[in-house]
Formats: C-alpha cells, sequence, structure tokens
C-alpha cells in the first residue's frame, strides 16, 4: 500500500483514507488510514492502540515530512518519494544488459516487475509541483513498452516536472522504440547515455558488453534525429582518461547536437572496489587531461559540466564548467580540508568516496 | 574466475575493411589520409601500406583513431556508415539553401583610383554608371525567388555612397517585401568609409545595416594602395571607423585589406594595424588577378612563392599574439580549419565544391547584367564576358540560373570529378573556383599543377596541419577559429 504522509491535521476526511499522519506534539486528528509515530513520541503509542494502525518510526526516518509518500507492508515501511528533495531518483529495475566496470548500482537478472507496479501506482501520488524527477536503474528502457508508460504517465500527472532518465541508449537503437518514446512529446525530459571512448573496444570493455557502442551510438542518432534532448555522461577513470581528448573531438565531430557533455569524477562503491586496479587514477594526475578535454568540448561551443570533482584537484581553466553537484545532504569533507576557504563553493566528497579513498593532493586554499 | 572480462575479450579480431578515403604525402615518408567529411591522421608510409592491405593490428596505436575517424570499420558495423553521411549531408546542407548573398553594384563611380581596383570609374556627378530603380525592382524579384531562409544583399561598387539613394531604395523595398516573405534578411555596405556622413550612419543604425570596408595596413601604405584626391584615404577610414563604430556598434563594422606588392614586406605592421585599430582578426588575402591588376600586370610582380611567406609569416605573428593573450584571428585560416576540425562548411565561396558562383552568391550589375560572381563581373570590365548569366531587365530567373553558361561551369568545375582535384587527399578542404581557372587558363578546371589558387591553398592545408602538429595549443587555438566563423 502507497500512502502520502501528511502533517496537516486539517485534510478533509475524505482524503485522510489515503494518508498517513506524521504524529508530532498536537492533537491527534482521527481517520488517517495510518499513523508514523516517531520513537521520540512513543508515548502517544497508547492514544492510538487498538484504534488505528500504526508504525513506530526509527530514529533514521527523522527526515520524514509533508508531501513524501511511503510504502507500507505490514510494520516495514519504505520510502518511495521525498517531497522536499530536488533529488528524488526512481530506480525502474535492477536489470542491465551492461555490466560497467565502475557500476555503482550492481545489476540483477531477476524478474523486478513489482517495481514497475510501484511506479505506476506512485508517479498519481507525486506532488504536482516537484521540479524533477530522475530514472534509473539498471537500465530503465528494458521496461519496454512499461518504460515509455512511465514517461507518459509523468507528462500526464506531473506535466511541469522535470524528468532526466539515466539509459545506456541502446534501447534506442530500435527506431520503432525510440519513435514511441519522442511520440509521448514530453515537455521536459532528457536522457543521460554514457560514451566512454571513442574506441568501440575501450567502451565495450568498460561496460562489459560486446557491440554495446554500436548501439550506444545509434541511440543517440536516433533520439536526435526526432528532436530529443541527449546528454553524454562520461565517467572518468584510467580506461576512460586514456582517450580522453580523442572521445572529446569524436563527440564534437559525430554527435556536436547533443544537448549536454558531462565529465563525472569516479564513485568509490559497488563494482568501482573491485576493479579499483584497472579504474583507479588520482585526479590530480588528470586535471591537465580533463583541461585539455573541456577546452575542446567548449571550443566547439558545446554545453559541458564537470561533476563530482574536488575544486583543488582542478585546473582554473575548468572552473567556468564546475558544477557542485554532490547533493547538499551527500557531500562531505575530508580532514585534509580543513581550514579551506572555498568548501561553500565545492563540491566535496561521496561518503563512500571519504571511507574508500580519495585524492594524495586533496590541499585546501587558504583565505 | 572474475566475473569481469578484460578488455582482449572485447577486442575484436575480425578483418576490417576500408572506408573511401584519400592519401597524399606532406613530406618524406609522412602521409596524410582525409575522408570526405574532411577527417584527417597523418601516417608513416610503411603503415599506409599495411593499412591498405588491411594488416593493420588491432593493438597498434593508430589503429582505435582510423575507427574513431571512420576510415575503417569492421563490415557488421552500421553507426559508421550513418555518421559518415549524417556529417556529408551536414557539410552539403547549404546547397538546399541555394543562393543567399546577392550583390547590388549601384554603382562604379568612386572617389578612389586604386591601381589594382577591379572595377570603378572616376566620373563624381555621371550617372550612366548607375543602377536604376527598375533594375533595382527586378533584381529584387529575384532576391525573392531564391528558396534560402536567410537572404543577404551587399551593395558594392565603385563606391556605393556615391549612390546612396539607391541603397535606400533597395533597403526599404527589399523590406517591405520582406514582411510578407519573412526571410532572415541582412544588409552589408562595401564602403571605403571616406564618404560617410551622419545621416548615411543614421539609415545603416535605423535599419540594422553592416559595414565592411577597407583597411590595407599603415597610413602610408593605405594612402600608397589608395589614392584619391587629396591623398588622405586612410585619415578618412580611421575617423569613419570610430563614427561608425560610435552608432553601430563595434561587431558592425568589418574590415577587409587588400595585399599589394608593397604590402609583402610589412605583414606585421599590416596586422599592428588592425590590432591598434581594435579588430580581433584580419583576412589575409592573395591578390585576385582581375581587374586592373591584370592588366597592369600588377598581379605578375610576385609570384605565389613570395605570398605564402608572407602569409606564413602573418600567422607567426598573429599566434605569438594570442600566446601573449591577445586574441586575434586570421580569417582564412579559419575558413579552412572549419573545413578541417569541424563537419561543417563555412560556405566561403572560393573554397566550396561545387563552386559556389551563382548558387551561393550571384551579382547585379549596375547595367541590368547577371554575374555569377564578383570576379566575373570583373573579368567582364576586361572584356571577357564568360560568365555574364543574362540581364535582369530582358531574362527570366529560370533563364539565368538554368543557363548554360552556369550550369557548365558548376559540372565542369566539380572537384570530385576534376582531374587531380578527385583524388587529392586535400580535396575536402579545397574548391572549384571555375572563374579564377578560367580567366588564368580560359577553361574551368584549368592545369592543376600550374595552378597558383591549387599551389597556395595546398601549402597552406600543409602548413595549418604541422602548425597543429607542432603544438597543442596552437590545435586549441585552431579549434576556436574554427568554431567562430
Amino acid at each position: 500500500m502507497l500512502l502520502q504522509v501528511s502533517t496537516n491535521p486539517a485534510t478533509p476526511m475524505v482524503l485522510r483514507a489515503t494518508r498517513a499522519f506524521l504524529v508530532s506534539e498536537q492533537e491527534l486528528p482521527e481517520g488517517y488510514q495510518h499513523y508514523l509515530i516517531p520513537e521520540s513520541l512513543e508515548r502517544r503509542v497508547q492514544e492510538l492502540e487498538g484504534k488505528s494502525s500504526f508504525t513506530l518510526l526509527p530514529n533514521d526516518y527523522h527526515y520524514l515530512g509533508h508531501g513524501d509518500i511511503i510504502r507500507l507492508d505490514g510494520q516495514a515501511i519504505r520510502v518511495l518519494f521525498r517531497a522536499n528533495s530536488g533529488h528524488n531518483s526512481l530506480l525502474v529495475t535492477e536489470q542491465c544488459n551492461h555490466y560497467c566496470l565502475m557500476c555503482s548500482q550492481p545489476p540483477k537478472n531477476i524478474d523486478d516487475s513489482w517495481i514497475l507496479d510501484e511506479l505506476e501506482a506512485l508517479i498519481p501520488l507525486i506532488p504536482r509541483e516537484t521540479p524533477e524527477v530522475g530514472f534509473s536503474g539498471g537500465e530503465p528502457t528494458l521496461a519496454g513498452a512499461r518504460f515509455i508508460n512511465l514517461i507518459r504517465m509523468m507528462k500526464s500527472y506531473l506535466p511541469r516536472t522535470v524528468v532526466h532518465v539515466l539509459s545506456n541508449g541502446r534501447t534506442f537503437a530500435d527506431e520503432c522504440f525510440a519513435r514511441q518514446y519522442a511520440e509521448i512529446d514530453h515537455p521536459d525530459i532528457m536522457i543521460g547515455i554514457p560514451l566512454y571512448s571513442d574506441d568501440p573496444d575501450l567502451h565495450d570493455y568498460i561496460v562489459q558488453a560486446p557491440g554495446a557502442f554500436q548501439e550506444t551510438v545509434q541511440g543517440i542518432l536516433n533520439l536526435k534525429r526526432l528532436s530529443q534532448k541527449v546528454e553524454i555522461r562520461i565517467v572518468l577513470h584510467k580506461q576512460s582518461i586514456s582517450r580522453l581528448p580523442q572521445l572529446c573531438e569524436y563527440i564534437a565531430r559525430n554527435l556536436l547536437f547533443v544537448d549536454h557533455v558531462t565529465l563525472m569524477g569516479l564513485e568509490m562503491i559497488g563494482f568501482t572496489r573491485a576493479n579499483l586496479d584497472a579504474l583507479w587514477i588520482d585526479p590530480t594526475d588528470y586535471r591537465d587531461v580533463l583541461s585539455e578535454a573541456v577546452g575542446i568540448l567548449a571550443a566547439y561551443r558545446m554545453n559541458v559540466s564537470v561533476y563530482n570533482h574536488q575544486l583543488c584537484l582542478v585546473n582554473d581553466d575548468v572552473l567556468p564548467y564546475y558544477r557542485k553537484s554532490i547533493s547538499d545532504w551527500k557531500n562531505e569533507y575530508v580532514p585534509e580540508c580543513e581550514g579551506c576557504a572555498r568548501k561553500s563553493q565545492c563540491g566535496g566528497f561521496f561518503s563512500s568516496g571519504v571511507r574508500n579513498g580519495y585524492s594524495r593532493a586533496i590541499t585546501p586554499f587558504l583565505p | 574466475m572474475s566475473k569481469f572480462q578484460g578488455l582482449d575479450a572485447y577486442t575484436r579480431r575480425a578483418r576490417y575493411e576500408l572506408l573511401p578515403f584519400k592519401f597524399d604525402r606532406l613530406e618524406g615518408d609522412n602521409y596524410i589520409i582525409t575522408n570526405m567529411t574532411g577527417e584527417y591522421l597523418e601516417v608513416a608510409m610503411p603503415e599506409l601500406h599495411v593499412l591498405l592491405a588491411k594488416d593493420l593490428a588491432t593493438e597498434h596505436p593508430l589503429f582505435a583513431s582510423l575507427r574513431a575517424k571512420h576510415f575503417i570499420r569492421y563490415a557488421d558495423e552500421q553507426a559508421p556508415l550513418d555518421l559518415l553521411a549524417l556529417k556529408l549531408r551536414t557539410r552539403l546542407s547549404r546547397l538546399t539553401g541555394f543562393t543567399s548573398l546577392h550583390i547590388f553594384v549601384v554603382t562604379l563611380r568612386c572617389d578612389h583610383s586604386c591601381p589594382y581596383c577591379q572595377v570603378s570609374r572616376q566620373m563624381d556627378g555621371e550617372t550612366s554608371f548607375d543602377m536604376t530603380p527598375d533594375m533595382a525592382d527586378k533584381a529584387l524579384d529575384f532576391v525573392f525567388r531564391s528558396p534560402n531562409p536567410a537572404i543577404k544583399i551587399e551593395f558594392q561598387g565603385g563606391e556605393p555612397l556615391l549612390n546612396f539613394q539607391m541603397v535606400r531604395y533597395v533597403v526599404k523595398a527589399a523590406k517591405r517585401r520582406n514582411l510578407d516573405e519573412k526571410r532572415d534578411l541582412e544588409f552589408v555596405i562595401a564602403t571605403t568609409l571616406s564618404l560617410l556622413t551622419d545621416e548615411v550612419l543614421a539609415f545603416c543604425y535605423e535599419h540594422d545595416i553592416i559595414l565592411s570596408t577597407s583597411l590595407d595596413g599603415p597610413a602610408d601604405l593605405h594612402n600608397a594602395n589608395r589614392p584619391r584626391v587629396g591623398r588622405d584615404s586612410f585619415e578618412r577610414f580611421e575617423a569613419g571607423l570610430a563614427k561608425a563604430r560610435n552608432v553601430l556598434g563595434v561587431d558592425r563594422v568589418s574590415a577587409l585589406m587588400t595585399t599589394t606588392d608593397k604590402s609583402l614586406p610589412r605583414v606585421r605592421e599590416i596586422i599592428d594595424e588592425y590590432v591598434r585599430l581594435g579588430f580581433n582578426g584580419i583576412f589575409l588575402r592573395a591578390l585576385s588577378p582581375y581587374g586592373f591588376a591584370i592588366k597592369t600586370r600588377k598581379f605578375m610582380t610576385y609570384d605565389t612563392e613570395r605570398w605564402l611567406e608572407f602569409y606564413k609569416e602573418g600567422l607567426a605573428y598573429i599566434l605569438e599574439l594570442n600566446k601573449a593573450g591577445i586574441p586575434f584571428v586570421e580569417h582564412y585560416a579559419s575558413l579552412i580549419l572549419k573545413k578541417m576540425l569541424t563537419s561543417n562548411d563555412p560556405g566561403y565561396v572560393d573554397l566550396m565544391n561545387p563552386a559556389g558562383a551563382g548558387i551561393a552568391a550571384i551579382v547585379f550589375n549596375y547595367d541590368g547584367s547577371v554575374y555569377a560572381s564578383d570576379e566575373s563581373r570583373m573579368l567582364a570590365e576586361m572584356g571577357d564576358q564568360t560568365f555574364r548569366l543574362g540581364s535582369i531587365l530582358t531574362d527570366s530567373y529560370e533563364d539565368i540560373i538554368l543557363s548554360d553558361v552556369l550550369l557548365d561551369a558548376l559540372e565542369q568545375s566539380f572537384t570530385l570529378s576534376a582531374p587531380m582535384c578527385s583524388d587529392c587527399a586535400f580535396e575536402p578542404y579545397c574548391g572549384a573556383e571555375p572563374v579564377f581557372h578560367h580567366a588564368i587558363f580560359r577553361d574551368v578546371l584549368g592545369r592543376k599543377a600550374e595552378s597558383s589558387f591549387c599551389k597556395r591553398n595546398m601549402s597552406i592545408f600543409k602548413h595549418l596541419i604541422g602548425l597543429m602538429k607542432s603544438d597543442v595549443s596552437t590545435r586549441h587555438l585552431f579549434m576556436q577559429w574554427a568554431n567562430a566563423c
């Protein structure tokens, strides 16, 4: 059962059947489908016992708020959507036709179509003023017609919400599929597609899938032929760095019409840790390559962004394209950052980076 | 066993196929290969042999680049073909637009008497060299027959400001018609600025007209190249430039230089003059062989080699300027670089194939004659009417555009079938130029081995490629130039 979280005791009775009331110090209103009692207010359990269904919320759920959407399975709660986060990412499937060396969300080859059932129930409940929703996986397009349906539902229920999809693009090599997607004519949607090398063999190796490069490129071409927005996403590691300037020239000559190119630092989670020898290169050792790559894309007047990097590891010529991308609730700093005068402009680290290793060259900017 | 496979497992071992490309010697053992979308790679002769024999090893450092630049592919790969087709369509996309630049020669009268000038008459007050309203109306009928959504009307002379009432007439009439036509309409006046008045500027401002003017270098050189009564061409230019920039905006006034034998030892001074006057680039032009230039043998006073020295010295100085933090462009290089480094074509008439004559630009002369290009009417002024396509007063659009004169010139000069061009590795960067070759060789193809057009451009192509190879920062600068034009 999916429920919207409410903190509004004045919710009309007719709507209370679809809401879970988040209990506070205030008087308890009646008639809600379910009640959520923060651990700190455990004493209020007695007011509900025997009358209404409720869940005692562990402290981990302190962030829950009005408009959030939860799934209730007996006593188990999963938070599907957070109304006050600008970064809601909805996993569509854990299946994938890639097996990337640096996958942060290792795929599972199981039938998980229940996730789609859940998303189809979720979308109508998402607040209509939500600025942005992301879809990820696995490979979301493996859901086929049901993926198309999800995007159509986004347009129908949330026409003002920007949609961003992380896909490897291969399914769009099927012109028919690409056309179905384009025909939805969503007002503001972008597909983010990874391209790791201009050398097809190297790209296929990085994503561990023979023939992937050809399909991805054709997918991008089909999407752009149909005037769909496409972003190329390049994760930087030892393998992709080896031909990064060549890749950027390839993009500038062949795919100049894509809407955005992002160059992203490696996240130290998932498969990355298993393949660290093949992947790890200290960002300080590729800073000049990064400058060259950004310089090429910028010379061709492409829209380029550098994500997931620490400010002290990029050259000054990268700064106009540097984005403080790691979301506020995820970014952290390391002891070396102590006293840095530019922390507030810096993206900092993913907590995985702090735990599992980072550059030897982190240096605070002195005030 | 690891769940992951090594690069080896994804390295294809099948025999590759060659996609179409051409090759040529750069120097010594060093060869260049190019494809029709302008991608290039340098390859040493022994490797070229192996490549052509389809024996190049996958591990070879060139292999991945050959694949990425679409010189080779595996038989089952479709993406390289799709991308090649896409890039070729992009390069040729201007063709579907058809004629954009329409040149109106509103008068041949001029207040200058430049020895190299192609077309001018020293008859102030005489109106027999002026375009009439009737001709202008018919020329505008013609202009709007072009399917191009972007129409540029350029006023030339002589000195167009000597017949400014005709400029006014054409601008107003064109804008009136454009209320219905809704084209992207742009006006340019090619003027020395010597006769610029506040009234002219006010009109230019009101109608968003660009001024294209001339600057040959420092005052003494400029005045020597451009004699006029009072010997004050430069002074009038500089005053006019300031006034024009003030009213129209810095970017609405451009300057072109003409190279003469007097310019050759002074390229740095010429560039400095452009820098001093706040221009952000220069077009180091070769002297054209047309008009009085050929008659007075000025063209023959220096050869292509000497001009190339001038060009290379100038370009080297411009690179120095950029390294010193002064952004400054050499426009001819940037046109070529666009063809080398991007999948686009700058649409520069001299470097187009099919030739730009008539189908990229067309000229309406003061007497109603229609010419395939500016050079064509210059040739006509010398008595050679070959590229006169007809008269705006008596011939229809179809008569003119479908005239054998034009179609034959385009077809016969087409570089992909022209002897020595069709198998030239630099063909993707070059152009057909039938009018030039006709002027020199009396046939639109010419003999490329003797063509100064061929020699000059080949040398520049090789020079630019060499510069990019020798220095990463130059290559990066050239990428910026390629995308700025």
